[in-house]
């Protein structure tokens, strides 16, 4: 099939962007998307011009470095997929596609559909992890969990921060992601101790970071690859409010008092 | 083992490249310990390494099925699995550590899979006639790598790990014979970078994409091991590459890399092939009677459960034999009918879900429906740097962790061991054999003002500018596929003396005329992804050669090692133990000059050596 790409073209974090139009030639229906981008960008190396720069390692949908609106939804129009899942039999001959990068201001744009998403990582540094000292564990059958929490907090593990949610959302927020992250610890017994506090200090980092608050669209949860659904907003919401009951213990304290 | 005094450990510096299970797990636990570590990822992130990739599982010796597992069970089974060619003191040690992994990991909030009874679940895998496997879904990678990355992430929030991301590491630095600092390209701003430490450890991964297509994402690469290689380090058993035997066929021209699936499929699924050659009818089609379940024919014991090496390579044997399915005729089906019959579609689902839904957007098959096709890919290198017990490798100083050693799987992996051996490596091992060798290191702080720093980013700068200075008509691609083809077909799945010296003869064609014709459009100093693939491709256009001459010198067949020279009446590998017992280690003696082999001989005291059967 033939394609008309209208592709998010910007140098660098400071250049003013552009759409540029590219035509895709002869792709394979059972090519994938991320391999017809390959193939265009062969074509504008061959003639000397810089190929689209984009972001992608493992494609198979669990690296999570993938991610680009396409036709103005993040990851295209298959639901429950990364970008590099998504196969070209979607898509017809003649089809006209528009390609952009995350948009939001805590994503700063580094190059083409290429994004800054090291605030995620600085959520996680806030409290997205039980703290345990390596070799400290004890046997690990010790500790009982129910099958249905366990399957729980796996839904809610599966996140694999590409950031879908926050392109998907009006407000750019970051919460279905740290959601995710409250709710897979806040759901197994040693996630308990640190439960109230992490989702205080998450919850300080994402609204540093300048993500909007979540004012329930739910747009993440349709957008996002792995489904992962909006009741962990609300499980983070309830753990919230908890929270805020109990008088957060001083920093100093949680990180076992010798620091 | 020599011990660091607590308030000492801050006065030195320690050196982590790669933020996969080895690495994250290793910086975690350093940086916890009170060393000053800088770590250092190619990613945006340190959670997106290729450890997440793993599916099926993690093999521990927990013997929570009551079915006879041990220590010393994973102990011979993986010496064996490795076709003894692993050294069995490394080994014994994995096993002894499986089972703190799976404490470790639950301690952090690994969501394994569990019974209605709130314990853990187990599944089988192959090579094993007990179920050791831990696994979260198909996920059990991500699962592991966002634990080790949650425990490194808290260690950067606490100010003791300093996390480098979007940083490539393009050279070693070896002052005085020791490892003393690495040097880096910021891949966002081109910046070239020195950065020393009291040690080095290296936690990169493996090579498989030498064959441009594999498992492997995209971006992994050889050059850290390579570079290190060129700097002194041994490169041992360069030529024992895994080929996995359930991966989805290749579907044209344009296909990137090849799609996994995983092992654990074959615990419900069954492996067949038209009786008849050329057979196109399709599947449903074809009656019982006209279909060879040619893995539980040849192997009645282990079945559609035997070890990955002796599965690719009867799969490659229908295939060339013209039992061959799918448009291209390059598979063979990996059926759940039967067992969607006896456990009903719920459970499978519950099994495989996810990896049945990936099977269908790639090839807009039902599994449920109609059986997969699947055919052998390149999925993981044992080979790797030489270590010594303490994960040392010869350049003093210098700690090689996970796929980028060569030390614990032999001639052949057994599933889910990889991600036992990057976290045993990570979390146990390294911490503690890092400091044994800091103990005997003066505290005083290390700089990067000794010339050899400035030497080697002098050196980096240098290939940059030459790599975009070609200015050719050939795109990176072109040549990686070129030479991927060519290293499938020489130095793959099988093997021979007459195809591994043709080999040899072209790569340095290649080579010479990837940098006489090949283009890297943009500048040096931004983001630009082609030059960061000619880079690596650079790399691999070197280390294809000693990869071959490796496969060469092994004038036998071990374990994923096949060298069509050497089988016994069956087909199976036939081993040479009064010739071969030992490791290759390939020394490199600069450019244009034959490498130098260097052997450690292999001694087994627990394991006799026998011949490996899965019958």
């Amino acid at each position: 099939m033939n394609l008309t790409l209208h592709v998010w073209r910007q140098e660098g974090p400071t250049s003013t962007g552009r759409f540029e139009t590219y035509q895709a030639r002869s792709v394979s229906e059972h090519a994938s998307f991320l391999e017809m981008l390959d193939l265009v960008n062969e074509g504008l190396t061959r003639s000397g011009k810089e190929p689209i720069a984009f972001e992608h390692d493992c494609r198979e949908g669990i690296c999570g470095s993938c991610g680009m609106v396409i036709n103005g939804v993040p990851h295209g129009p298959s639901a429950r997929i990364a970008t590099c899942q998504l196969h070209m039999r979607l898509f017809k001959d003649g089809d006209v596609i528009w390609i952009e990068p995350w948009r939001a201001t805590a994503f700063p744009i580094i190059k083409d559909l290429v994004v800054d998403r090291s605030a995620l990582d600085r959520i996680i540094n806030a409290g997205g992890y039980i703290s345990v000292r390596t070799g400290s564990a004890q046997d690990a059958n010790a500790i009982p969990i129910r099958k249905q929490d366990a399957d729980l907090a796996m839904d809610a593990a599966v996140c694999i921060g590409c950031g879908a949610c926050v392109a998907a959302c009006p407000n750019a927020s970051a919460m279905l992601f740290t959601a995710a992250k409250v709710s897979h610890l806040g759901l197994l017994p040693q996630g308990q101790p640190e439960r109230y506090t992490r989702v205080v200090d998450m919850i300080a980092q994402h609204d540093r970071e300048g993500f909007g608050t979540c004012t329930n669209h739910g747009a993440c949860q349709e957008a996002c690859p792995k489904g992962i659904s909006v009741d962990f907003i609300a499980r983070l919401n309830r753990d919230l409010l908890v929270a805020s009951w109990k008088a957060a213990e001083p920093k100093a304290a949680r990180m076992g008092g010798h620091g | 083992m020599k011990l660091v005094n607590p308030a000492n450990k801050r006065k030195y510096e320690v050196i982590i490249v790669g933020t996969g299970l080895a690495g994250a797990a290793a910086a975690a636990t350093l940086g916890e310990l009170g060393y000053r570590v800088k770590c250092f990822t190619y990613h945006d992130s340190a959670r997106r390494a290729h450890s997440i990739s793993a599916q099926g599982g993690i093999n521990a010796a927990k013997n929570y099925q009551g079915d006879g597992d041990s220590v010393l069970r994973l102990f011979y089974d993986t010496v064996k699995g490795g076709d003894f060619r692993s050294r069995e003191a490394n080994v014994h040690r994995l096993a002894e550590l499986s089972v703190n992994i799976i404490d470790q990991a639950v301690a952090q909030g690994v969501p394994f899979a569990r019974e209605y009874g709130g314990l853990l679940a187990n599944r089988s895998f192959g090579g094993a006639q007990v179920s050791r496997t831990f696994y979260a879904r198909g996920q059990t990678g991500q699962q592991l790598l966002l634990g080790c990355y949650q425990a490194l992430q808290r260690q950067v929030a606490l100010g003791t790990v300093t996390l480098y991301t979007r940083h490539e590491m393009m050279d070693l630095v070896v002052v005085d014979g020791v490892a003393r600092g690495i040097v880096t390209r910021n891949l966002t701003t081109g910046k070239v970078e020195s950065h020393a430490g009291h040690a080095v450890v290296l936690a990169t991964g493996g090579y498989s994409n030498v064959f441009f297509l594999s498992t492997n994402a995209k971006a992994c690469n050889v050059t850290a091991t390579w570079r290190a290689a060129k700097r002194g380090a041994g490169f041992a058993n360069p030529c024992f590459t895994q080929i996995h035997p359930t991966c989805i066929p290749s579907a044209g021209e344009y296909q990137s890399k090849l799609t996994l699936m995983s092992e654990s499929l074959r615990n419900d699924g069954r492996i067949w092939v038209p009786k008849k050659q050329g057979d196109t009818r399709a599947a449903g089609d074809i009656p019982e009677d006209d279909r060879d379940y040619y893995l539980e024919r040849f192997y009645p014991s282990f079945g559609n459960l035997s070890p990955r090496d002796i599965s690719s390579r009867r799969a490659k044997e229908m295939v060339d034999g013209g039992h061959g399915v799918g448009p291209l005729r390059n598979g063979v089906f990996l059926d759940f009918r039967h067992a969607i019959e006896r456990l009903g579609a719920d459970t499978i689902a519950e099994r495989y879900g996810n990896l049945f839904q990936m099977y269908e957007e790639i090839t807009g098959e039902n599994p449920y429906k109609v059986p997969m096709r699947i055919y052998p890919a390149p999925h993981y290198t044992m080979g790797g740097l030489w270590v010594d017990y303490d994960l040392m490798s010869n350049v003093p100083g210098l700690f090689v962790l996970g796929e980028a050693n060569f030390s614990d799987h032999g001639a052949n992996r057994l599933g889910a061991s990889a991600l036992m051996q990057g976290l045993a490596d990570g979390y146990f091992i390294a911490p503690l054999t890092v400091g044994h060798y800091l103990a005997d290191v003066p505290r005083t702080p290390v700089s990067i003002d000794h010339p050899a720093f400035a030497d080697a980013e002098r050196e980096v700068k240098a290939r940059t500018a030459r790599l975009l200075a070609v200015n050719g008509s050939k795109t990176v691609d072109q040549f990686h596929i070129e030479l991927g083809r060519l290293v499938w077909e020489k130095c793959g799945m099988t093997r021979d003396a007459a195809g591994l010296k043709e080999a040899l003869a072209k790569i340095p064609d290649i080579r010479e005329r990837f940098w006489k014709e090949v283009r890297v459009p943009g500048s040096s100093t931004n983001l630009n992804q082609s030059l960061e693939k000619a880079g690596r491709l650079a790399d691999f256009l070197e280390f294809a050669e000693i990869m071959c001459w490796d496969a060469l010198e092994r004038d036998e067949s071990c374990g994923a090692h096949y060298r069509s020279e050497h089988t016994h009446l069956d087909g199976e590998a036939k081993r040479n133990d009064d010739e071969f017992s030992f490791v290759s280690v390939w020394e490199h003696k600069g450019e244009g000059q034959d490498p130098v082999l260097h052997k450690e001989p292999l001694a087994f005291e627990s394991v006799k050596p026998a011949t490996r059967s899965y019958k």
